[in-house]
């Protein structure tokens, strides 16, 4: 029995799978040689980042980051406005240009045109002091994204080191680093940036240094707290994926080799994690600028005059029935970033992890 | 060129780990206690035992993955300590037991097969590190076109393949196998199997092959080991072995193996043992073995056993037989 299947028997039979060979074409130089193509040798990051350009959505919200970006350096060089300073027509303050509507001018404004004089138009309108909205929106959302931006950089940097820390070491030094997250951890948020909010406001002055003064102390203690109180979830991210990265035969097989920790961390805990570090820090972003207007709202976060989107949409509730455009703008703004840095973090990992690829 | 007749000579190997029992109590898990072999250059040493009986332990504590607790372990007549393993690392190298977790899924084939050769500064140029990386993967049975591919596109078999050029990326003359084939299809165990035959015709290595499939490390073992919760019980030719089986636990186990031919399957009488095997924490006195043995007496509660020659280097650890 055990020949027959060795030897191929030419004859036919019924029901049988045997091919008949006839019925084949041979390849053509040309179907060979397509066999012969090897996928281009890449990078996992050259990889990642040209599945990521094949992600129309990302590629979108990039393009509105970067507009947004944009608008927030050029757009001041270019208005004539500044963001807390009233109309004045021919060095005449204008009072009568209060709560204007987008491109609307008021009587004075109107009557200066007339006799030839040019006005920049208010492309968002104006607000209740008589400032132009536009610039007003632009400035806040430069605070908005700079505190976003800082804020998870800090949150990145601390939540990191630390969970990675007590992830690789192990053993008594993480039990004791991770309860005092857990003790961080069981504050209440609002409580705790209140309090700080306060304690940095009275005590921190950083108008000596000269970066610092720029921004304002309000700002700098704005970065300081949320980098105190969220790097937390950060941490106990990165320590359990340390974790779970750690026991895999991999890093065992790295160090059968002689591999240094170095190198097992670059190499091997690194680029396994990265994914979800990215994420996390993508939305760290939009969670920041919502609590940095909420604490605009209550007075603790950037001081007057200086806008954020969050303190312009609190300050528009109060007109929302005669102005609702004083809300839109820098309610849409918000959206925009956030939703933005939301679905760029999603297609990262969806680039950057090869078990999704189809 | 040689001053010595083993190339590896584990001698009383002890790893204990200690396991919390209490609030304040710790307790040694003796997952190894006092093995002792030798494998001859180019020698295949089969290690057998059931699940949890230390085999995997004694390959990681021969490459250093565990500082052992007591023991030494001499390879080419040089003992291996913690100062020396670096570089010793060259010479031995490792094939893991499981082809999915193994494997970085973030590197290439070619990296993963490159990086012992980066590690140990093995090429002069790209070039020569593609080289012989592609030398490699022709080596164990892979298309070259695979090289820039990523771990998870390929089969478990495949997998394996990598994991077992890896290996020998350092020509390495000592190759611990951990169960390399326990998490394959039975038509892929044979072909991996076969190429470690293969391999070490061609390239001299000598193994210790641990597995749990007796027929498996029979057919490419010259001398087998039998370990029972951290301790070889038997050790002996191949064949030996498995013709004249002396050790109760040995008998029974190999009585568990299915036989191809159904008539002397049927003469094969099944050997049961009872009850379960003690927790390590918790080791019966004297011979482990004893609480399941129907050969026990009142000295094997009193004194352990130790491997004594039966003739022709069959070496037993039993007081009764």
């Amino acid at each position: 029995m055990a020949k027959n299947f060795d030897i191929p028997t030419p004859k036919k039979r019924l029901l049988s799978l045997q091919m008949d060979p006839k019925k084949f074409e041979p390849a053509t130089d040309a179907e060979k040689r397509q066999q012969d193509v090897m996928a281009e040798s890449t990078t996992f990051f050259r990889d990642g980042m040209r599945r990521l350009m094949q992600n129309p959505l990302a590629v979108m919200s990039m393009v509105i980051l970067l507009l947004v970006i944009l608008m927030m350096i050029f757009a001041p060089l270019f208005v004539p406005y500044g963001y807390e300073e009233m109309i004045t027509v021919n060095g005449v303050r204008d009072p009568a240009a209060a709560n204007l509507a987008p491109f609307h001018y008021s009587a004075l404004e109107q009557q200066y045109m007339d006799q030839g004089g040019k006005i920049f138009p208010h492309i968002m309108g104006t607000d209740e002091l008589s400032r132009d909205y536009f610039i007003r929106v632009v400035y806040g959302t430069r605070v908005s994204f700079l505190v976003g931006v800082f804020a998870s950089l800090m949150v990145l940097i601390i939540g990191v080191l630390y969970g990675a820390i007590s992830g690789y070491a192990g053993g008594r030094v993480d039990l004791w680093m991770m309860r005092i997250v857990d003790i961080i951890y069981s504050l209440p948020d609002l409580l705790i940036i209140i309090l700080l909010a306060v304690v940095f406001k009275e005590s921190l002055d950083f108008s000596q240094i000269p970066i610092f003064a720029n921004l304002g102390t309000n700002m700098v203690s704005m970065f300081i707290v949320f980098g105190l109180l969220y790097w937390v979830g950060m941490a106990r991210l990165v320590r359990g994926q340390i974790l779970t990265i750690k026991e895999n035969e991999y890093v065992l097989a790295a160090k059968s080799i002689g591999a240094s920790a170095k190198r097992i961390i670059q190499k091997h805990i690194i680029p396994n994690i990265i994914s979800v570090i990215i994420i996390m820090t993508a939305q760290e972003i939009p969670a920041a600028i919502f609590t940095e207007s909420y604490l605009s709202f209550i007075g603790l976060g950037v001081a007057l005059p200086m806008p954020s989107l969050g303190s312009l949409a609190n300050a528009a509730r109060s007109g929302m029935q005669s102005y609702p455009w004083k809300l839109v703008f820098p309610s849409v703004m918000i959206i925009l970033i956030v939703l933005a840095f939301n679905l760029i973090g999603d297609a990262l990992r969806d680039a950057f992890d090869p078990k999704l690829r189809k | 060129m040689a001053d010595y007749e083993y190339l590896v000579e584990v001698n009383d190997l002890q790893m204990h780990f200690p396991v919390k029992t209490g609030f304040f109590k710790k307790t040694p898990l003796k997952a190894v206690d006092g093995v002792s072999f030798n494998i001859k250059p180019g020698e295949t040493l089969g290690l057998v035992g059931e699940s949890g009986c230390g085999k995997t332990t004694v390959g990681r504590t021969l490459l250093h993955l565990y500082e052992p607790t007591g023991g030494t372990f001499k390879f080419k007549g040089e003992e291996v300590t913690s100062k020396n393993i670096g570089r010793l690392r060259k010479e031995m190298q490792m094939v893991f037991q499981d082809p999915y977790s193994s494997l970085n899924p973030r590197m290439t084939v070619e990296d993963i097969i490159g990086e012992p050769l980066d590690v140990h500064h093995l090429y002069e140029s790209k070039e020569d590190r593609r080289e012989q990386v592609l030398h490699l993967m022709e080596l164990v049975g892979l298309n070259a076109e695979h090289a820039t591919r990523y771990a998870h596109e390929f089969s478990g078999g495949q997998r394996q393949r990598i994991g077992i050029a890896r290996a020998l990326a350092v020509h390495p003359s000592f190759i611990v196998c951990d169960e390399p084939v326990s998490a394959l299809d039975v038509s892929i165990q044979a072909q991996v199997i076969n190429m470690f035959e293969e391999l070490q015709e061609k390239l001299g290595v000598t193994y210790l092959f641990i597995a749990h499939d007796l027929l498996v490390v029979h057919h490419i073992s010259d001398r087998i080991a039998v370990m029972y919760l951290g301790r070889i019980v038997e050790i002996a030719d191949a064949d030996e072995l498995n013709e004249n089986p002396i050790h109760p636990y040995t008998l029974s186990l190999l009585s568990a193996v299915c036989v191809p031919d159904p008539i002397k399957a049927k003469a094969n009488k099944r050997i049961i043992l009872e009850g379960d095997v003690p927790s390590p924490l918790n080791m019966p006195s004297g011979c482990p073995f004893r609480t399941r043995c129907r050969y026990a007496t009142e000295q094997c509660a009193q004194e352990a056993p130790s491997l004594t020659d039966r003739g022709n280097g069959h070496m037993v650890a039993c007081w009764n037989k």
